[in-house]
């Protein structure tokens, strides 16, 4: 899960790191607001999540409350990445004698959360680590220990000579460490950490990505999830238990397992069509999760035809049957139909979808290349 | 012959009398697995279907049974902790099918499992199956048959999708071993690749890999250094957008890093036969069997 900035350097400030004053507004009026009580020169900034905010002109910088108002009005409502911008932050700008980098991912590799620091801060990273690698330190940190204080004033050294800067940066390593176990992250950013003219260590944007699994026994940070900065469907699928992703294409895809959903959307796009969606109806094959499938899959009006490919191991495929039958009774399908199942119950299952005026198949490539030629041909059912 | 399981494996279930755990040791015992015990707190003295003794503790279990292999199906907060409880017991083989165990709680487990000297498989995964011998988990027994190939996997049921067109075409498995969809997982595609090689009954294995990380790049790497059988390997998500969590915790393309092709280009470099289509597996792997 994405969190906003500011909801990153609220968690960050509530630490106790050094985060310039800001708040978040959502009308111009209370930009404007917000920019006389900070009382200096501001930076309004979309809170959306994509990257490329500034590139896009989604940050902006005002030197009155005045031109706060107007910087506020053009960003909000504005479009980055197909996201509405519905908030924007309104934050002290910080006056900026170097920026640096600092980052921790939860590496695959080493099965540790990796510090990333680079003196090279407030760009891509990526293009850092593509280009320039010895300007990047990285550092696993097992968990067991946590990240030790010789650790955090090795990654301080590699930013700032200057002993006093070096402790500072250090300080806020921890802070971004604690932030990072305590929120259950699977990233967390300081991008850019600013060195002021006088010398201040201070984060002057923040991101942090939440590990999905963590959310049950994080209530507090389950409740930071912004379901306007989501797609509808994504946000209904979700309350529904079903994993979906939204795709470009017109099949409509409806699959039981991750792995064989994507091997699905692979086998449509193989046989010359594209699939509309990734959608993943899980190990256990309760009819009402087939029921909310269908109807969110048929509320995308350029699915021009459905595809079922369910393998029952633990999933009963009559149970699937039967989704199919009640969701199809409760919304009658305007576009054709191609079911593939096979696996637990296949006798039950087929028996169940004859008796109900559908045909289905065992075979995964038969069906697949019917479901594109009926999305291509666009015939009816 | 086979990998990591058979018929001398003993079993004990953590978390044998919930929903999964109860429904999946039925069907492992009806396969033949041999399950010596189970493992509720609180439930110790039981017995599990009249005959499979249960106990408070794994500690218990492993010592008054001998088991030299655990299966967990506790819910995704617990299974932290049932899995360094059963490494602390001495258990060989630890097999975690929970899904949705949070990430940072394998950076603490990965590392205590491993300096036990014990092997785990998971989490977020199948579990694994030597057809004829064993079964330690949730791949259903019916869709397996004994013979040549070994297979090993990070997806479920596209795994039983492929073991069964296999089967259909009258090509038998030494051992199914279904890795898990996790970015940090116990067992890779090179630990079962490398079993598969020291085995004998196996003379050709199938991967599957998806989207995500570099464990198959690795795996490919191992292969054209290591492996003397022919490995044949497919990757799922070649339509998968980048940055999005296709599913599985694991399978996401960061950047551009980890994408279908790349994986599919490391393969091809290693001299793997490589499945465009599940279906494919069949004729590759025929083709590598004589």
């Amino acid at each position: 899960m994405n969190i906003h900035e500011y909801q990153a350097k609220d968690i960050l400030r509530a630490i106790g790191a050094p985060i310039p004053p800001g708040e978040i507004a959502t009308t111009p009026d209370e930009a404007e607001a917000i920019a006389s009580r900070i009382g200096k020169m501001v930076v309004v900034k979309a809170q959306v999540h994509a990257g490329g905010r500034g590139k896009a002109g989604g940050v902006k910088l005002a030197k009155t409350p005045a031109e706060a108002r107007e910087k506020a009005q053009a960003i909000l409502g504005m479009q980055i990445k197909g996201l509405t911008v519905e908030k924007v932050l309104v934050t002290e700008a910080a006056d900026i004698a170097s920026e640096a980098y600092v980052g921790i991912i939860l590496d695959r590799a080493s099965k540790k959360p990796v510090f990333m620091v680079s003196p090279a801060g407030g760009i891509d990273i990526e293009e850092v680590a593509a280009t320039t690698p010895e300007k990047i330190l990285k550092l696993p940190i097992d968990t067991r220990y946590g990240l030790m204080p010789f650790q955090a004033m090795r990654l301080g050294f590699f930013l700032y000579d200057d002993l006093a800067k070096a402790r500072a940066a250090a300080k806020i390593m921890g802070q971004l460490y604690t932030a990072f176990m305590q929120s259950g992250c699977s990233l967390a950013e300081i991008n850019p950490l600013v060195v002021t003219p006088t010398g201040d260590v201070i984060a002057v944007d923040a991101k942090m990505v939440i590990d999905d699994n963590e959310l049950d026994r994080r209530p507090a940070i389950a409740a930071l999830r912004d379901e306007s900065a989501e797609a509808p469907s994504e946000v209904q699928a979700r309350n529904a238990n079903l994993t979906f992703i939204k795709l470009d294409g017109n099949v409509g895809c409806v699959v039981n397992g991750a792995g064989l959903a994507m091997a699905t959307m692979d086998l449509v796009k193989y046989y010359g069509g594209e699939p509309a969606n990734f959608l993943d109806i899980g190990g256990s094959s309760n009819p009402e999760k087939v029921v909310n499938a269908l109807r969110i899959i048929t509320a995308d009006p350029r699915v021009k035809a459905i595809l079922f490919n369910i393998f029952g191991g633990i999933t009963r495929t009559d149970d699937v049957a039967n989704g199919i039958v009640t969701a199809t009774k409760e919304n009658p399908l305007k576009v054709p139909i191609v079911i593939r199942l096979t696996g637990t119950n296949e006798e039950i299952a087929m028996k169940i979808l004859t008796e109900n005026g559908f045909s289905a198949s065992s075979d995964m490539d038969e069906a697949v290349k019917k479901a594109v030629a009926l999305a291509t041909g666009g015939q009816a059912a | 012959m086979s990998v990591f399981i058979n018929k001398d494996t003993t079993l004990v279930v953590q978390g044998i009398t919930g929903r999964d755990g109860s429904f999946h040791t039925k069907q492992m015992i009806e396969y033949g697995t041999r399950v010596v015990a189970g493992v509720t707190p609180g439930k110790g003295g039981q017995k599990f279907e009249g005959t499979v003794p249960v106990y408070n503790t794994v500690a218990d279990a492993v010592q008054a049974t001998g088991a030299n292999t655990s299966v967990i199906y506790v819910p995704p907060m617990f299974a932290a902790d049932a899995i360094i409880e059963a490494a602390d017991a001495g258990v060989q083989l630890i097999v975690a099918i929970t899904e949705g165990v949070p990430v940072l709680d394998m950076t603490r487990v990965y590392p205590y499992v491993k300096e036990k000297g014990a092997r785990l498989l998971g989490p977020n995964c199948p579990g694994l199956i030597s057809p004829g011998e064993s079964k330690v988990g949730i791949i259903p027994g019916r869709i397996c048959a004994p013979g040549p190939v070994g297979v090993v996997s990070r997806s479920g049921t596209l795994t039983y999708e492929i073991v069964y067109q296999l089967t259909r075409a009258g090509i038998g498995q030494t051992t199914c071993v279904g890795i898990g969809g996790d970015p940090i997982n116990g067992t890779n595609f090179i630990d079962a690749l490398a079993a598969f090689e020291k085995d004998p009954a196996t003379k050709v294995i199938c991967m599957m890999g998806e989207i995500g990380g570099t464990d198959e790049q690795e795996a490919a790497e191992f292969v054209k250094q290591h492996m003397t059988k022919p490995v044949v390997g497919f990757i799922a998500g070649q339509t998968a957008p980048p940055g999005r969590r296709m599913g599985h915790a694991g399978a996401i393309i960061s950047g551009s890093a980890g994408t279908a092709a790349e994986k599919l280009q490391a393969f091809r470099d290693a001299g793997m036969g490589v499945a465009k289509r599940p279906i494919d597996f069949v004729d590759l792997v025929k083709a590598r069997l004589h």
